[in-house]
């Protein structure tokens, strides 16, 4: 069953800006952004949600539980 | 949403409590991601699991952020608490999860012999070459040359394969894989949990704070590394995959035929 994604969400209270999920994600959905959170760090943000298939392997990937993909 | 594992429902079901402890970019979240994905593909009730840790950075994989019993024990003895928990209800499934100073460097003897009796228990050694919670000591699992905080020319000794002597002494399963390869972990955590004997899974993983700085690597290059270089039908430590998938007689069972035989 194809999913369409609806949002990615980044929370910003749990992200430690490893950069991990820009890493690995096929479709280069997300990027470096120049927001900082509490923590000082910088967190991704979507550059082109279009792109996404709801691979997933972001979600998978992050060792912080910080990566929602909504469809 | 029938057969998708979304990290709202992993947060909710499985983690007490978030931001974890570990550094940006730590393989240690990444191995817990797995583990939570593991139990919930093989719907294992949470009560009918007990997971057992040591000490060091890996042993807050599953204490406390997992939302299963579990046990945060001394230096190097998880194994050896496991093996009670098991002896007393070996219905029980039974998650060791501990690192590689803690399984090989102070609690060598527990491993191999738990290898040895093939009692069933599932362990999972994060392996990420050094003691990172300390200060990223020199460990039996660093590899010859490289350089540590208590190396800093280089490490004069050679390092331990760990899944190959797991398995000469006498594992029922034995596999070996990298934070890279999360899916085939998922996969082979499942089967470790099914396996009636003991089973061991070494996870090669990154440590950004120490192994990365003293290697002058980044997580990213570091996952990369893994990537590029570790192959089911490389030689040595770059070896991943299974190493070991028998059946063979597990440990409480045996005592329970012996219990039987001596009562009659
Ligand atoms: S779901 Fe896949 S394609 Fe979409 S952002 Fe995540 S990694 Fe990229
Ligand atoms: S992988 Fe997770 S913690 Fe790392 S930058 Fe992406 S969202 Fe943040
Ligand atoms: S010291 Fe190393 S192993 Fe420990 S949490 Fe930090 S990155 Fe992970």
């Amino acid at each position: 069953m194809p999913f369409t994604v609806k949002d990615i969400m980044i929370k910003k209270d749990l992200c430690k800006g490893c950069g991990i999920c820009i890493d690995v994600c096929p479709r280069n959905v997300l990027t470096g952004s120049d927001e900082i959170n509490e923590y000082g760090l910088y967190y991704p943000m979507v550059s082109d949600l279009k792109r996404c298939i709801v691979c997933r392997l972001c979600e998978l990937y992050c060792p912080d539980f910080a990566v929602e993909v909504h469809v | 949403m029938s057969g998708i594992i979304t990290t709202e429902y992993i947060r909710e079901k499985y983690l007490r409590r978030l931001p974890t402890a570990f550094c940006p970019g730590c393989g240690d979240g990444q191995i817990l991601g797995a583990l939570i994905r593991a139990i919930e593909q093989l719907n294992i009730p949470k009560n009918e699991i007990v997971t057992v840790s040591g000490i060091g950075c890996s042993a807050w994989i599953p204490s406390p952020y997992l939302r299963i019993d579990s046990l945060h024990t001394t230096h190097g003895r998880p194994i050896a608490f496991a093996t009670g928990v098991k002896a007393a209800n070996p219905k029980l499934k039974v998650i060791v999860v501990t690192g590689d100073g803690d399984a090989v460097g102070i609690g060598g003897n527990h491993l191999l012999h738990a290898a040895r009796t093939n009692i069933g228990l599932t362990v999972i050694m994060v392996n990420n070459a050094v003691y990172a919670m300390t200060g990223g000591q020199v460990a039996p699992t660093t590899p010859h040359e490289a350089k540590t905080s208590t190396t800093p020319y280089g490490n004069p000794a050679f390092n331990l394969n760990v899944s190959e002597v797991v398995a000469a002494a006498g594992a029922s399963y034995v596999a070996r894989w990298t934070t890279w390869h999360i899916n085939r972990l998922i996969e082979s955590i499942k089967k470790a949990m099914n396996k009636k004997g003991f089973s061991f899974i070494e996870v090669i993983s990154q440590c950004p704070t120490y192994g990365g700085r003293l290697l002058n690597m980044d997580h990213i290059e570091m996952l990369h590394y893994f990537r590029d270089n570790f192959r089911e039908n490389a030689d040595g430590m770059f070896r991943i995959g299974e190493f070991v998938d028998v059946e063979k007689p597990e440990l409480t069972d045996e005592l329970e035929k012996l219990i039987m035989k001596v009562k009659s």
